[in-house]
């Protein structure tokens, strides 16, 4: 099938039913071994066992920036080809990056308590991603609240490229000021500074969290695909009844 | 398994995390069968799609 036919909407529900099982699968069996991996990893020499929370936060963290990023090129689809699939990317990729954005933050103010001495400070990392949760509520507020769903697509589409002047900051924040939040140390020049035994069980369940987000999204996009056929019916409905009784 | 004198935190962040997961799969799950009945109801009803006519 060429590329160029999912971006018929009856195509790409096909091929959603396809793929989606498998990719439930695969994020099943993923996390199996990640959290055993995980549960098994050793102790870290300074933090001791509250690096597995790490486990959690990297991979949620990571997955916040690229649902981002995702809507970036979603909103290029809405506002450039005014594709109907960009909008049902979009709207459908927003609620499950701000619940990953939630986790990433949550479960570093659970491990900044007990490492740092304080669930929260206003450092420039954290604050940038709390920045990008606010952002995904704008975006979700406008999907929600617009009565014509277009103007709400486009809306949300331009708030989305706005936005993504944060991602940057949230990746290089650590470099360009002098945070309490710790460095990069997996993706750096030189190589990883985290241990084997510790980073493999990091790289599992990063991978592991990344199909359940594709999971995820795929099926909202389906649902999204559906609620607007139902709207299309409805209309048609309301439409054949103001001509019957005209 | 030892998780330490900050197990709770730890035990925490699991938790979240999972009611987290758990909220987006039932989310996905009930709205995906919410949609299906609908669509169900409006072809029993006689209601179709302008696509789905022309391509019968």
């Amino acid at each position: 099938m060429p590329v160029i036919d999912l971006a018929n909407p009856t195509r790409f529900l096909a091929l959603v039913n396809r793929v989606l099982p498998w990719l439930i699968a695969a994020t099943v069996v993923l996390l199996a071994i990640g959290l055993y991996r995980a549960v098994n990893a050793p102790d870290d020499y300074q933090q001791g066992a509250t690096v597995k929370i790490m486990y959690l936060h990297v991979p949620a963290a990571w997955l916040g920036m690229m649902g981002w990023g995702i809507m970036n090129v979603a909103a290029l689809g809405t506002l450039v080809w005014r594709h109907p699939l960009a909008d049902v990317t979009g709207k459908a990729t927003a609620p499950i990056g701000a619940a990953f954005t939630f986790v990433c933050l949550v479960t570093g103010s659970l491990w900044g308590r007990p490492t740092w001495g304080t669930y929260w400070v206003w450092d420039a990392r954290l604050t940038s991603e709390l920045v990008l949760l606010l952002l995904y509520l704008g975006v979700l507020s406008l999907y929600w609240t617009a009565e014509d769903p277009g103007r709400g697509a486009r809306a949300a589409a331009i708030l989305s490229l706005v936005g993504a002047v944060n991602l940057p900051i949230i990746k290089f924040s650590v470099d360009w000021w002098n945070t309490l939040h710790q460095g990069e140390s997996i993706f750096r020049a030189g190589g990883s500074t985290i241990d084997p035994s510790i980073l493999w069980p990091l790289l599992i369940m990063a991978l592991a969290f990344t199909c359940l987000f594709f999971a995820l999204l795929l099926a909202a996009m389906r649902n999204e695909i559906l609620r607007r056929r139902v709207r299309a019916m409805r209309l048609m409905q309301a439409q054949s009844l103001a001509e019957a009784t005209s | 398994m030892n998780l330490g004198p900050h197990a709770e935190f730890i035990v925490a962040a699991y938790a979240v995390a999972l009611f987290v997961v758990a909220a987006l799969v039932a989310w996905v799950t009930l709205d995906y069968a919410a949609q299906r009945r609908i669509l169900g109801d409006l072809e029993e009803r006689g209601i179709t799609r302008r696509s789905a006519r022309d391509s019968q």
